[in-house]
């Protein structure tokens, strides 16, 4: 846990690449299995301990820490694992655990037991092995390592027998401690094998595409589709079927009526939705099936989930992915007017000629229920990651408001001096109604004035939150706005953030509920 | 029995002592000044009349902040002034740093100006006096802050010199206090090669040496230097800037208490953090209202609602004093 708890430190103030895949390495081939492995999967994200939840770190420090002295302290570090690592009341020493008893610890101990030994542990550590301990509880990091960065400094550590883009390949047939894997990479060991199992693959991503960028595009190599409202899907078809996230989660447990559907040896790439009666659903009912591990019936029916597919990369075992985007949309067309499976449609190619006209489509995206538009070149294999000057996303323009900041709270981190989390409000009638809070999007000079601003113009304190003169407008850019019982005037909106300050604008002349309520899909007045 | 508050008030201009006629670390020029230590944001020119010890008001002329006049008192002597008797004892801070006993009409108040409690061999250690209110910096008042003995820190530091040898560790550090601290806790972890400086540490070090400080032998950063395998030292401003760049691939280390939150490390783009401050940690700002016994105490600056909060769990009335000013820099 020692070696584990530096390389994390080292990781986290490694500014490059290079010293970060040098750290890497070098823990890899120095630290024995399986600790090296636990690493890994502790940088990949692929540990869970379904009975230690950042819950029962709370419930810790409330068992040994005061309870304001936590709050103040948890507002100033804005991290809650880093937070109880300083602050727990003990010095600590050099009798750590292993990283190995650790994960075992947290896997195997029953929950009623955990608490007990999770306290002991941190009684015994120092504070930077104590942060390593919380850090694989409250899972992520956070040390600027990503599972990528991992698989190259595998790559590297393999001196050149294994590329990294074998690894990825094979990536998801693997799980920790990796034994496997590293016997691989050492020469030691054959190529684990995925023994027909079905594999996710990487999936191959659009840059956003910038107002600067749109002249330099030949539409003649291009074919768009519409950007759709729901999630990045990958289906596997054949007798173990499976629906992964894009991230590479196995969903296939709360999506019942999609995986019934994929009898078919191939692997498909597509957006997941919520329809009934052909028409897509708003993102907001999409979630409701997200946020459920397993269905009930009820849920399907009411929600009954759909994918629109744009992607073929496996047919009967045949991988695709180096063939032109052309070529697998034809064979995608070809295999769904043949097999035609239920619960899915296919995502229609939009004809044009000009980039004018796809600057005219996407001004109708809203109305079309799209997000923006997709363009593909019609050459591009499929390439997992990001690469440049392939697939663009060209989003829709955002909506805005102008609304009133009611409340406000100091950051974290950087900012947790400034009050810069602000919740604003519409008027509903006479009365100010929060619809949204935002922290994004301000300059740091905007910074110093709001927090300024909030300090002068407090008329309430809640704990760490300021009640506000309801006097101070911002221009409020959002992606969309839906129902939501999260805020008293039961709307929300999406993706919110602080386009400008409208110091010019009185209070009074902000925006209401009802333009707002225009704003939700299928709610136009 | 006169309390304090009746006697000692916030103004503008900072804390006052009413009949003293006289401010106390004032923040802008004023007639007459009690000052408790050289730090610019304590310290600052164009007084008219300023009471220290020696060391501070040497200080004071090598920053050119000197008063028109001065008068040096020795830690533990006593000067009455229009019936408030003033005395200095060591806080612990920087070299020649003092907190000012005020002694009026039967009651005692501390102003302890900045303080820590561990040993620092370039100054007087903090003597706890009891009084009626003592008046205390908050700069790392949260319960996260817990230096680590400073040779442990430096020791961390000579084992990365150790790690990349090929490397210069460049130490971001104040000219006045931490830089001097950190060349004799070296030269006491054995480090005797030369410590190389910055131009603008090169005053106060020359000060610390004339007032009997041992420093060992000090460099300048020359132009076009690599110097591999050596520490140099520099003002926190300059260690990711372009001044570090003819260093060749430097380590960039910094050594302050702020350097135990690593947001807030990483931020300063620092590879090596050294927990290593001139200001009181949690626990040494608990052990100091015990150790003073001191029924009310006042918070001049940094995170006075930890503090008030903790002082009142322990029974003593805290107060914020707000004082404007005041940075809470290391």
């Amino acid at each position: 846990m020692i070696a584990f708890a530096d390389l994390l430190e080292r990781l986290l103030f490694s500014p490059g690449c290079n010293a970060k895949l040098a750290l890497l390495r070098r823990h890899f081939e120095t630290v024995p299995d399986p600790d090296r492995g636990l690493a890994l999967a502790a940088i990949a994200g692929s540990l869970e301990f379904p009975s230690a939840k950042p819950a029962l770190i709370r419930e810790l420090a409330s068992r040994r820490t005061d309870p304001e002295l936590f709050a103040m302290s948890y507002d100033y570090v804005g991290d809650l694992a880093e937070t109880v690592a300083l602050m727990w009341p003990t010095e600590g020493g050099e009798t750590a655990p292993s990283l190995s008893d650790v994960v075992a610890g947290l896997r195997d101990t029953p929950k009623s037991e955990l608490p007990a030994l999770v306290e002991l542990w941190l009684d015994a550590c120092t504070p930077s092995v104590r942060l390593a301990l919380l850090k694989l509880i409250t899972g992520g990091l956070r040390v600027g390592a990503t599972a990528r960065l991992a698989k190259l400094a595998l790559a590297r550590m393999s001196q050149g027998r294994v590329t990294d883009a074998e690894i990825e390949e094979i990536w998801h047939a693997l799980a920790p401690p990796y034994e496997p894997l590293f016997a691989w990479l050492e020469g030691k060991g054959p190529r684990p094998d995925a023994a027909g199992r079905p594999l996710f693959r990487p999936p191959m991503l659009a840059n956003p595409l910038e107002e600067s960028d749109v002249a330099s595009l030949d539409p003649a190599h291009y074919v768009a589709e519409w950007k759709w409202d729901g999630i990045r899907v990958q289906l596997l078809g054949g007798p173990e079927p499976r629906l992964f996230s894009r991230a590479g989660e196995d969903i296939s447990a709360a999506f019942p009526d999609i995986v019934a559907n994929l009898a078919h040896r191939v692997v498909l790439d597509g957006e997941l939705l919520v329809m009934r009666e052909g028409a897509v659903l708003p993102f907001a009912d999409l979630q409701q099936r997200l946020n459920r591990k397993a269905p009930t019936r009820a849920m399907v029916e009411r929600f009954p989930a759909h994918v629109r597919l744009y992607d073929m990369l496996f047919e009967e075992g045949e991988d695709l992915r180096a063939l032109p985007f052309a070529a697998r949309r034809a064979r995608l067309e070809t295999w769904f007017a043949r097999v035609a499976p239920g619960g899915a449609d296919l995502s229609p190619i939009i004809g044009f000629t000009t980039l004018d006209q796809l600057r005219e489509m996407r001004a109708g995206a809203r109305e079309a229920g799209s997000e923006g538009l997709m363009l593909k070149r019609a050459d591009s294999p499929y390439i997992a990651g990001r690469p440049r000057g392939l697939w663009w996303k060209w989003k829709r323009e955002p909506l805005s408001i102008d609304a009133v900041v009611m409340y406000a709270q100091r950051g974290h981190g950087r900012r947790s001096s400034f009050y810069s989390d602000f919740t604003f409000g519409v008027w509903d009638g006479e009365a100010l109604v929060p619809v949204g809070k935002a922290y994004s999007g301000i300059s740091d000079r905007e910074l110093a004035f709001l927090d300024n601003w909030v300090r002068h113009n407090t008329v309430a304190r809640f704990g760490p939150v300021r009640e506000v003169e309801k006097s101070l407008v911002l221009e409020i850019a959002f992606d969309g706005a839906q129902r939501s019982t999260r805020h008293r005037s039961g709307v929300a909106l999406r993706f919110p953030r602080i386009a400008r300050l409208r110091r010019d604008k009185p209070a009074a002349e902000a925006d209401t509920l009802a333009n707002v309520t225009r704003l939700i899909p299928g709610e136009r007045l | 029995m006169a309390h304090p508050s009746t006697w000692l008030t916030t103004r503008p201009a900072g804390l006052y002592c009413e009949p003293g006629g006289f401010y106390l670390d004032p923040h802008g020029a004023v007639t007459k000044a009690v000052v408790t230590h050289g730090h610019s944001d304590h310290a600052r020119p164009g007084h008219g009349a300023v009471l220290a010890t020696a060391e501070t008001l040497a200080v004071m002329h090598a920053r050119n902040a000197a008063p028109a006049s001065e008068r040096a008192i020795r830690y533990g002597e006593t000067l009455v002034v229009n019936g408030v008797a003033i005395t200095l004892q060591p806080a612990g801070h920087v070299l020649g740093s003092a907190q000012i006993v005020l002694e009026h009409a039967g009651s005692r108040a501390v102003v302890s100006g900045d303080y820590k409690r561990a040993a620092d061999p370039t100054c007087a250690t903090f003597v706890p006096v009891p009084c009626d209110v003592f008046i205390t910096e908050a700069t790392f008042a949260l319960p996260v802050f817990r230096h680590p003995p400073a040779a442990a820190e430096i020791a961390r530091l000579l084992a990365s010199i150790a790690l990349f040898p090929e490397r210069t560790h460049v130490v971001g550090c104040y000219a006045l206090g931490k830089a001097q601290r950190l060349i004799a806790l070296l030269r006491g972890a054995g480090w005797d090669r030369p410590i190389y400086l910055h131009g603008a540490l090169q005053t106060l070090c020359d000060l610390y040496v004339e007032l009997g400080i041992e420093l060992g032998e000090l460099r300048p950063v020359g132009a076009g230097s690599h110097l591999a395998g050596e520490i140099v030292l520099a003002p926190p401003s300059a260690i990711a800037d372009r001044w570090a760049r003819r260093l060749g691939d430097p380590v960039i280390c910094a050594a302050s208490g702020w350097m135990r939150v690593r947001q807030r490390a990483k931020q300063g783009g620092v590879e090596l953090p050294l927990v290593i401050s001139d200001h009181a940690d949690w626990p040494e700002l608990l052990s100091t209202a015990d150790d003073v016994a001191a029924p009310e105490i006042w918070v001049t600056h940094g995170r006075e609602d930890a503090l008030i909060h903790a002082l009142g769990q322990r029974g003593i009335r805290g107060r914020a004093l707000r004082l404007v000013g005041r940075e809470v820099e290391e």
